[in-house]
This record gives structure tokens, sequence and C-alpha cells, in this order.
């Protein structure tokens, strides 16, 4: 006999009110900022849909949110395919194992606005290494409080250094678990180096790159500390990327309103994105 | 294809071997006919899957070396070699339908496609996958996965040799059967040389015409399912072939006779050189009898298992089974037990040491 009763709400209950605590309330709040308007002491004036209409037609947003996507596009394209590379070339067993491993893992450990400051440091024309070295030793102009191309380069420089080994970690992670079996199959089939890496490894890596490209699209089009400690936005606006613009019209202008409807858009970018790459890799899977 | 010959063989994972216990194999001396079924057979560790590899080319020997048809490939990688081999879990390229899967190793050499073609179809009829050829590797049962690397290994027409590393540890029992068949079908279609690894005893006996049985590293015996049933050379072979094992008794020497406890046990022929060391006596359960007198044993243990009886007995502390049709003595009960001479072997520390009566006998007269 299968009794039912309502008891399983119980176990639920501790999850749903974590939850509720920690997403939910917080998130409703946003959306209560984003249709009114306040000017302090807790008085509100109810604007409807208006700050969102004003969003969509600010060049000041499609401009922060096209930095956006370009900053994410660029560090997607060099460091998963980077990260595969190292991955490939490190070596499946022996004393080198955890040194790589450990030595990679480094970066990752840091502090995100340690990362910033060391960078902001390193750059220094006068006495960053690397900007002494640029400027003193190359003679190569490069100040990237000047100049937004050198701004970018360092920003995008940064964040392969600071991430990369995750994509290796992840990659490795897959290649490993491929059984001796299949590279001693390809030897025998006459498999090509490309093959091996086309039929055996990059499918056998493929779960995880998909986490790998997920968390670091995430992680990339949230970023926040890093590029503020290093550039600040700066010059000018070239690298005011759609988190540090919403810190400036929340906590600048003090503009809550259009800083709420501004998240919750820039939410359901980051969500709807991360569920069509997802689903269409896991679709492509079914077949 | 080609006959294989092992020379001198020897391999150690170590790099510098000193003693005998440093080496995975010791010395192996071997000459395997062209189109033969051959088998490895010996427990987990015993050295097969190592032999195979230097066979292969996916090992290289420490000392000795590999010749095909005379010509020596010791150092030939397994693609210059041109061998195949299927290994215990099923190897399939996920992205690739069957098709590709099976087309995959002659692609690599560049054969014409419409050759390509007529190749895969004929083994994918052989193996009878072809209404599979157009699915997703992937998404194959493990029977039939396995199916496709074996169809891999088959599909190019110039192998030399074929092997089977455990093909069939991860295969459901009922289907173990439909493949190992198919498998000795195909050897009798294709005609090429193959050797098949297992610890299953079963597999072997039933692939190969001759088996070679391992132990510690070391080939014990070589011969065919019927002589390693009947002669077994060491004491080993006699307890993993053969279900339930052979009957392996102390005994001790007087004179010619042997002696388990104060009664004389008669074996089959005279004793080929001198017996130092343990002797002990050898006997198929197929060849124990209960008799009215004879060895005196008490009964331990009777099942039934369908086709005959088998039952364990005690002398001393000493187990020996015999197989009856009919009639089980009770649990406990006192028997007799009576060997049959002409299959009943002398063991001198493990190794057979009797004749058979007529061979040594021929010997006396010449």
């Amino acid at each position: 006999m299968k009794t039912e009763n309502q008891k399983a709400w119980f176990f639920v209950l501790p999850v749903l009110l974590l939850v509720a605590f920690n997403a939910l309330i917080p998130m409703m709040t946003v959306v209560n900022y984003s249709v009114q308007e306040t000017f302090g002491d807790n008085v509100f004036f109810w604007q409807g849909l208006d700050w969102f209409q004003q969003l969509m037609r600010s060049d000041r947003f499609h401009a922060a949110l096209g930095r956006q996507f370009m900053f994410t596009g660029i560090i997607l394209a060099i460091e998963i395919p980077l990260g595969v590379i190292i991955a490939l070339s490190m070596p499946k067993r022996g004393f080198w194992v955890p040194v790589c491993l450990v030595t990679m893992a480094l970066p990752m450990l840091i502090p995100w606005n340690v990362v910033g400051a060391m960078w902001n440091i390193f750059t220094l024309p006068d006495i960053g290494l690397l900007g002494y070295f640029m400027n003193k030793v190359l003679h190569i102009n490069y100040n990237m409080t000047q100049d937004p191309f050198a701004a970018w380069v360092t920003i995008i420089t940064m964040d392969v250094w600071h991430w990369t080994s995750l994509v290796v970690l992840l990659s490795y992670a897959g290649l490993v678990s491929i059984p001796e079996a299949y590279y001693q199959a390809a030897k025998i089939d006459g498999a090509s180096a490309w093959s091996v890496f086309r039929h055996i490894q990059l499918p056998k890596m493929k779960q995880v790159l998909t986490i790998a490209v997920l968390l670091r699209f995430m992680d990339s089009f949230n970023i926040y500390t890093e590029p503020f400690v290093l550039t600040g936005g700066g010059p000018g606006n070239s690298t005011t990327l759609l988190s540090i613009d919403l810190v400036k019209i929340a906590l600048g202008q003090f503009d809550l309103g259009p800083a709420a409807a501004m998240s919750l858009i820039y939410f359901a970018i980051t969500l709807l994105v991360s569920w069509l790459f997802y689903t269409l890799m896991t679709r492509n899977d079914a077949n | 294809m080609a006959g294989i010959t092992l020379s001198h063989l020897r391999h150690s994972y170590m790099p510098d071997p000193k003693s005998r216990d440093d080496y995975a194999l010791q010395e192996i001396n071997l000459d395997w006919d062209d189109g033969g079924a051959y088998a490895l057979l010996g427990p987990s560790g015993c050295g097969k899957t190592t032999l195979l590899n230097i066979i292969s080319g996916l090992v290289t020997p420490s000392e000795g070396s590999v010749l095909f048809d005379d010509r020596d490939v010791t150092r030939l990688t397994p693609e210059q070699r041109n061998i195949a081999q299927v290994f215990q879990f099923p190897v399939i390229y996920d992205t690739m339908t069957v098709y590709d899967n099976l087309a995959f190793p002659l692609r690599n050499r560049n054969i014409a496609e419409p050759d390509v073609d007529r190749r895969v179809r004929e083994i994918a009829e052989m193996l009878e996958v072809t209404d599979m050829l157009k699915l997703r590797a992937s998404g194959l049962a493990p029977d039939n996965k396995q199916k496709i690397s074996m169809g891999r290994g088959l599909v190019r027409e110039d192998v030399n040799v074929v092997m089977f590393d455990e093909p069939l540890t991860v295969i459901d029992p009922h289907l173990k059967w439909k493949l190992r068949s198919k498998l000795k079908e195909l050897h009798q279609r294709v005609r090429a040389t193959m050797i098949y690894v297992t610890h299953d005893q079963t597999e072997a006996l039933t692939f190969a015409d001759q088996v070679v049985v391992m132990q510690l590293g070391e080939i014990v015996q070589i011969g065919t399912p019927v002589e390693l049933f009947e002669r077994p050379k060491h004491t080993f072979v006699g307890h993993f072939i053969g279900s339930p094992g052979m009957n392996v008794i102390p005994c001790s020497i007087k004179g010619d006779k042997a002696h388990v406890g104060e009664l004389e046990v008669p074996f089959e022929g005279p004793v080929s050189g001198k017996l130092t060391g343990k002797t002990e006596i050898g006997v198929r359960p197929e060849f124990v009898s209960l008799v009215k007198k004879g060895l005196p044993a008490t009964v331990r243990k009777v099942s039934d298992i369908g086709r005959h009886i088998v039952v364990e007995n005690m002398v001393g502390d000493v187990r020996v089974t015999a197989i009856v049709e009919d009639n089980p003595p009770e649990v406990g009960e006192a028997v007799q037990l009576s060997f049959d001479k002409m299959q009943t072997r002398l063991y001198c520390d493990s190794w057979l040491a009797s004749q058979p009566a007529s061979t040594a006998g021929r010997k006396a007269a010449s």
C-alpha cells in the first residue's frame, strides 16, 4: 500500500527558505526598485516600465553591452583553445604532473582585487616590470592609462593569465579519463595525430569543455573587480564593461531605478546565453 | 598473414632487471603457424597481456625477438607490423557512424572508397551488423560495440595477425557464447592467424586449436584442449583447466610405487627422471569412482550440477572430488575411492613425472 501524505514538504522547506533568503527576496527587491523612482527617505513613485524603455534606447547601455560581448568573446576565443592545447601537451603521469597542476592553479588562488592591483603595478610605464620593458627596452609606446588599445590588451592578457588554467584543469581531467586502449587502438588503426584529437580526445573532452565554456562565459560576462581595479573603466569609457557601468549608475549617480532595470536585463542576458549554449550542446548529445 | 616466432623473449617493466623476480615474462620460445587459432590462458597478472602487447608491438621486449614469417619485427610499431587488436573494453569512435568506424582503418591507409565500401559491407554482413551501419556508434549496446571493435580488426585484408585481449569480459553471459561462436566462424572464414587472451578456460578451449597456459610470467604448457585436459604437464594446468579441477594428492614413493598413507596407488606408467622433491598424485574427478574397497575417505559435500553429481571427499586433510552419475552418498558417510590407473599421473615438484605405459613400452622395445 502506498501511503500519501504531505510530509515531503518538510524536507524541502529548509532549501526553499535558504533559496528564498539568498536569491528570491533580494531579487524581488531589485524588481521592486526597477519599476519605481526614489529620491531617498523611503519615498517611492511608480514608474512602470519607463526605466526598461529608457535603457533599451540608451546608447550608453548599448556601448557597454557591446564592450561586454567583445571582452567575453575574445577571452573565450583565446582561453578555450589555449587551455586545450596546454592540457594536451601536459605529461600524463609521473613527477611533473602535480608540479604542472599546482603551478597552474596558483593564479586562480589569488584574490581578484589583488590580481587587478598586481597587473596595475606590473604595467606602470616607469616602474612596472612589463611597462618599463615595453617602453624603455623595446621602445614600444605602451601606456594603458592613456591608450584604449593598450588597456584592452592588458585586461584580456590579465584574464587569460588568471583563468586559462581553469580550462586546462578541466580539459586535463577529461583527457586522463580516456582509457589507454583508445590510443592503442588508434595506433593500430593507423590514425593520424589529428584523427586521434578529432575522434578520441575532443569527443571525450566535450562534456568538461561545455562546463568550461559555461563557467568562463558566466564569470567573464559578470566580471567586475579586476578591470575595475586595473583601469577603472578607462581610459574614457573604453573598458567600462557592463558591471562597471552598473555600479557607476547605482552608486556613482545613485539612480537606483535604472540600475535595477539594468541588473534585471543583465541577468536575463546571462541566463539566456547560458541556457542556449547548454541546450545546444546537450541536444547534440541526444542525437 | 603470417606465422609467428618468439625467440628467447623476456620482458621486465623495470629499467634494470636483476633477479628472476624482476621479469614480468620469463624466457619464451614459441612457433605459431600461419592461419592458426591460438589462446593465451592464465589467471590475472600472469603476463598474458604483456606477451600479447609484445606481439602486437605496443610493448618492446627487454630481450629476445619477435618474427613474423622470418622477418624480425621486434622494433617495429603496431602500424608497421600490420596487425589488428581487439581490446577488453570496446573501443568505439563515438562521433562516427558504425559504417565510418569500420571504414576508419582502411581510410587511414588511403584505400580507394569503392574498395572501402565493399570491404565494410562484407565485414558487416559477417558480423550481422548491416542494419546498424547508419547508426551513431556511441548509442550501441556493449555487445554490438565489441562487434564493431572486432570488425575494425578484421576489415583489413592484409593483416598479419588479429589479437583479442579478453574481448568478452564486458559482454552479458547469454551473449557471450553467441559472440564466441561468431569468432570461431570468422576464423574459419578469414583464415587469419588469431591470438586470443583470456582467463576463461571455456573461451580458450572452444576458440583455439592450441592453448598456451601461463602462470607467473611463465608458459607452463602448450597443447591442444584435449592434451591439456588429459595430460596436464603441471599441477597448475590440472587445477586451472577442468571443472572441478584435477585432484592433487601428496604421496610418498617406496621403490617405484606411490603410496597415499599406507595404501599403494597405481599410476599410468614408468617415471621419467629422478624423483627428488615433493611428489603428488594427480587425477581428474572424472576418473575417480566410489568402490567397495579402495582409498578410505569421508564425504564432505555433494552438489548436483545437473549433468552429473560432484562429490567432495576428504582423504585425511586433502580434498578429493569425484564425479558420479547417480546414487550419490550421504554427507558424512565413509566411502572408498578408486582412481582409473591409466588416467592417474605422478607429479614431482608440481611437474609431470610419469609417462604413459604404451610409449614407455615402445621406448623399451626400441
